[in-house]
């Protein structure tokens, strides 16, 4: 590609990148009255989101191959164990991250 | 103001900070390692602002023109931001001139982070979901920078740093798992997208969760609803 395609191609990401972060917005403006169905989404929404998240990092994860997510599997079991116990986010995002780095990098 | 909310939104950001520095290090190690230079590696990092699109954007500028399909490729890809920006439709609203670049810069990780924090308030909310955001955009920017031009000392030893993404929306999700009213949808959300990545594969399941998402949402309530 020359310069002009490499422009219009990153274009071409940003109008359609953007598009999905507006459309919503651009649908139900601040002032006008919402419907209720917006109302049934916006309660469920965004633990469903938060779900579909969680999935979508674990998209990468190899079941037919060593060893088979136990890296991903452990390191979650274990932010469970800690974070019921101490409630402390980022404590147990780091806690958590080192297991997986030990397991994925030393021990598998 | 700015500065107390400033110290009240950094740690929140602090597992996205991690997180940023390895993938948008990554990224530009990667587009350096394609034969960009350091204008392109930032100039997407500025515009495009999306972590896996960008991944995806490496390979599209490395293949034949085609802006059509960049187009819907690129929809597909981020197609899960129009659920983010219907959960936050009322925490972002009233928020000025702040809106704009809130709505801009709505990332997963910015999502994750403002959609599942709840704010006492003597927080100035709006200007926490605004810092949130904006500390992320820096955080990629630098990093996508620093990755281009340390490309050549790539650590190559040491891999799985993008887990601490994982962890972060692990914990947000059992942040809301412990409100018993938000587990149902939780589960709807993962069990949906997890049957759509059996059934369609690894690049294009996020449209088909989406639906699967909605279709089980509407059955669970006619479902509640009859009883």
């Amino acid at each position: 590609m020359n310069i002009t395609q490499l422009f219009i191609t990153i274009l071409m990401m940003v109008v359609a990148t953007q598009f999905t972060r507006w459309l919503p917005f651009l649908i139900f403006p601040e002032q006008k009255a919402q419907p209720q169905w917006l109302n049934f989404l916006a309660q469920r929404l965004p633990y469903a989101s938060l779900g579909l998240l969680l999935m979508y990092a674990l998209k990468d994860v190899d079941l037919t191959k060593m060893p088979y997510g136990a890296s991903e599997l452990i390191a979650m079991g274990f932010i469970t164990l800690i974070h019921t116990k101490y409630h402390n986010t980022l404590l147990s995002i780091g806690l958590g991250s080192l297991v997986y780095l030990v397991l994925f990098n030393v021990v598998f | 103001m700015v500065l107390k909310t400033l110290k009240k939104a950094f740690p929140y950001t602090l597992p996205v900070l991690t997180g940023y520095l390895f993938l948008g290090f990554s990224y530009g190690v990667l587009m350096n390692k394609t034969g960009f230079n350091l204008f392109w590696t930032s100039f997407m990092s500025l515009t495009v602002f999306a972590g896996a699109m960008q991944f995806a954007a490496i390979a599209l500028l490395s293949s034949a023109f085609n802006p059509l399909s960049t187009f819907l490729v690129s929809l597909l890809i981020n197609i899960r931001h129009l659920f983010y920006g219907m959960s936050v439709l009322d925490k972002y609203a009233n928020s000025g001139k702040k809106r704009s670049f809130m709505i801009f810069g709505l990332t997963d990780e910015t999502f994750s982070i403002n959609a599942g924090v709840d704010l006492d308030e003597s927080v100035h909310k709006k200007l926490f979901y605004f810092i949130v955001t904006l500390l992320n955009y820096l955080y990629w920017n630098i990093a996508s920078i620093l990755g281009h031009q340390l490309s050549f000392m790539i650590p190559d030893s040491i891999k799985g740093f993008e887990f601490v993404l994982t962890a972060l929306f692990y914990v947000l999700f059992l942040n809301q798992w412990k409100i018993k009213a938000h587990r149902l949808y939780l589960l709807i959300g993962f069990v949906c997208t997890l049957v759509a990545f059996y059934l369609v594969g690894r690049a294009q399941f996020l449209l088909l969760a989406m639906i699967l998402i909605l279709f089980a949402m509407v059955i669970e309530t006619k479902w509640r609803a009859s009883r």
